[in-house]
C-alpha cells in the first residue's frame, strides 16, 4: 500500500470520514453532539487516543500475536483513554465533567479498535500516526458539524452563548435523544447525496467493523 | 419489591440505555435486522451485563477503592474483566450447554466492543449504587436494550419493503425511523412516577 502523506490525512477528513461514511463510533457522535465545546473537546481526546494508539500498535505490529491481538489492542487502547482522561481532569474539570462516562468509553469507540485493525497493524508507525491525525479530525470535524446544528437551533445558544431570537425559541427536541438519531440520518443522507452514492465500501463493509475479526463475516449484518 | 421494580423499570424504560443514553447504538443498528438475531443478542448482553456487574462491583469497591487508591485503573480493569468474562462465558457455554451456546454463541465476541456494557459497570460505579441497585440497575438496562432491539427489528422489517428517496436508502432511513422509536420513548417519561406515585 503506498499513499502521500498527506493523502492520508486528506482521506480521513473527507473521503473516508469515520463518522459519516465508515459510520463508526456512534455513540459518542449521538450523546455528545448537543454542545459544540463538548463535541470538540471530545473529538480532540478521542484523537490524541487514536494518535497514541496508532502509533503503538503499529511499533508493536510485529511483536503482537494474532490470535490476541484484539485484546492486547484493548489493553492498549485503555492504557492511554486513562492517561487523557486523567489529564483531562486535573486540567479541564468542566470538560471531564461533561464527557462524563462518554470518555471513559473511548476504550470501545469502534473508530479506535477499527483504525487499529484496519490500518495500523499494517503500516509504519509515521504512516499510523498521520492516519490518526486524518480519522481523528474527520471524527471532530463530523461531531463538531453535527454539534453545531443540534446546539443552535436545538437550545438557541453556541459554545453557550445565546443567539437572539434563536434562543427565545429553541426546537428543543434536537437536542434530545429523537433529535440526534434524525440530524446523525439526515447528514448521512447529505452525504450519500453529495458523493452520489459513490460508497467506499472497499473498506466500509464487514472490514470497517471492529468485530469483524471474531465473527469471520459469518454475522456481521451491518452491510 | 416496590423500590426494586422502580428502579428496574426506570433503567429499562425512562433511562433506556440505546434510545436515551445511547449507549451500545453499533449492535442496535448492526443486529437488529431479524427478530431472531435481535433476541438472541439482547439475551446475550442481558447476561454479560448482570455478570460483569457481579464482577466488577467487588472489584471496584474491595480492590481498587481499598486501602491504596487505584481507581485511575477502572476503565484498563473493567474493560479486561469483560473481555476474559465473555470469553469464560464463551469457553463454559460450549462445553456444558452446547444448545444455547449454537444459539448466543455468535453474538458473545461482539458484546466486548458493546458500549452499553462497559456502560452499566462504570455507571454504576459514578452513581455509587450498592450492589443489589447496581444488579438490579444493570438488569433493567438489559431488559431495555431486549426493548428496544425487539421493538426496532419490527419496525425495521416494515422499513425494509418501503421505498425511501435514493440517498436515504440504508442507514440514513433506519436512524430516521430509529429516531422516531425514540420518540415513543419520551411517552413513559411520566409513567413511573405515576405509577408507583
Amino acid at each position: 500500500m503506498k499513499h502521500s502523506k498527506l493523502s492520508i490525512i486528506l482521506r480521513g477528513l473527507i473521503k473516508e470520514n469515520p463518522v459519516l461514511v465508515l459510520v463508526l463510533g456512534t455513540c459518542p457522535t449521538l450523546a455528545i453532539s448537543t454542545s459544540v465545546t463538548a463535541a470538540i473537546g471530545m473529538g480532540l481526546a478521542a484523537t490524541a487516543v487514536l494518535i497514541c494508539s496508532n502509533m503503538a500498535i503499529s511499533a508493536l505490529r510485529k511483536a503482537i500475536p494474532d490470535q490476541v491481538r484484539i485484546p492486547c489492542y484493548i489493553v492498549l487502547i485503555a492504557g492511554f483513554v486513562s492517561v487523557v482522561s486523567m489529564v483531562l481532569e486535573a486540567y479541564a474539570y468542566s470538560l471531564y465533567e461533561s464527557l462524563g462516562v462518554y470518555l471513559s468509553l473511548i476504550v470501545v469507540n469502534c473508530i479506535i479498535l477499527g483504525r487499529a485493525e484496519m490500518f495500523a497493524n499494517k503500516n509504519t508507525v509515521l504512516d499510523s500516526a498521520l492516519d490518526g491525525v486524518g480519522m481523528g479530525l474527520g471524527f471532530t470535524l463530523a461531531l463538531t458539524a453535527m454539534a453545531v446544528i443540534r446546539e443552535v437551533f436545538g437550545s438557541g445558544t453556541f459554545c453557550g452563548m445565546p443567539i437572539p431570537w434563536l434562543s427565545d425559541n429553541p426546537i428543543s427536541i434536537l437536542s434530545m435523544a429523537p433529535g440526534g438519531f434524525c440530524i446523525f440520518g439526515c447528514m448521512i443522507a447529505l452525504v450519500n447525496k453529495l458523493t452520489k452514492g459513490r460508497k467506499v465500501s472497499a473498506e466500509g463493509g464487514c472490514a470497517g467493523c471492529p468485530a469483524a475479526a471474531s465473527c469471520k463475516g459469518k454475522e456481521c449484518e451491518s452491510k | 419489591m416496590k423500590l426494586a421494580l422502580v428502579t428496574i423499570l426506570t433503567a429499562a424504560i425512562t433511562n433506556n440505555y440505546v434510545l436515551v443514553k445511547f449507549l451500545g447504538i453499533c449492535p442496535f443498528l448492526g443486529v437488529s435486522k431479524k427478530l431472531d438475531q435481535a433476541t438472541g443478542m439482547s439475551l446475550a448482553v442481558i447476561f454479560v451485563q448482570l455478570m460483569a456487574t457481579a464482577v466488577t462491583w467487588p472489584i471496584y469497591h474491595f480492590l481498587l477503592a481499598g486501602k491504596i487508591d487505584f481507581t485511575y485503573m477502572e476503565t484498563v480493569v473493567f474493560i479486561l474483566v469483560i473481555a476474559a468474562l465473555v470469553q469464560l462465558v464463551e469457553i463454559i457455554l460450549k462445553r456444558y450447554l452446547p444448545g444455547l451456546h449454537a444459539s448466543l454463541g455468535v453474538y458473545l465476541p461482539l458484546i466486548t466492543t458493546n458500549c452499553a456494557v462497559l456502560g452499566v459497570t462504570v455507571n454504576n460505579i459514578r452513581d455509587g449504587l450498592g450492589f443489589m441497585d447496581s444488579m438490579l440497575t444493570s438488569l433493567g438496562c438489559g431488559l431495555g436494550f431486549f426493548l428496544a432491539m425487539v421493538l426496532f427489528s419490527g419496525v425495521r422489517s416494515r422499513v425494509a419493503v418501503a421505498k425511501p428517496p435514493k440517498s436515504f436508502e440504508g442507514l440514513p432511513i433506519t436512524l430516521i425511523s430509529a429516531a422516531i422509536v425514540s420518540l415513543s420513548f419520551f411517552g413513559f417519561a411520566g409513567i413511573i412516577t405515576n405509577l408507583f406515585g
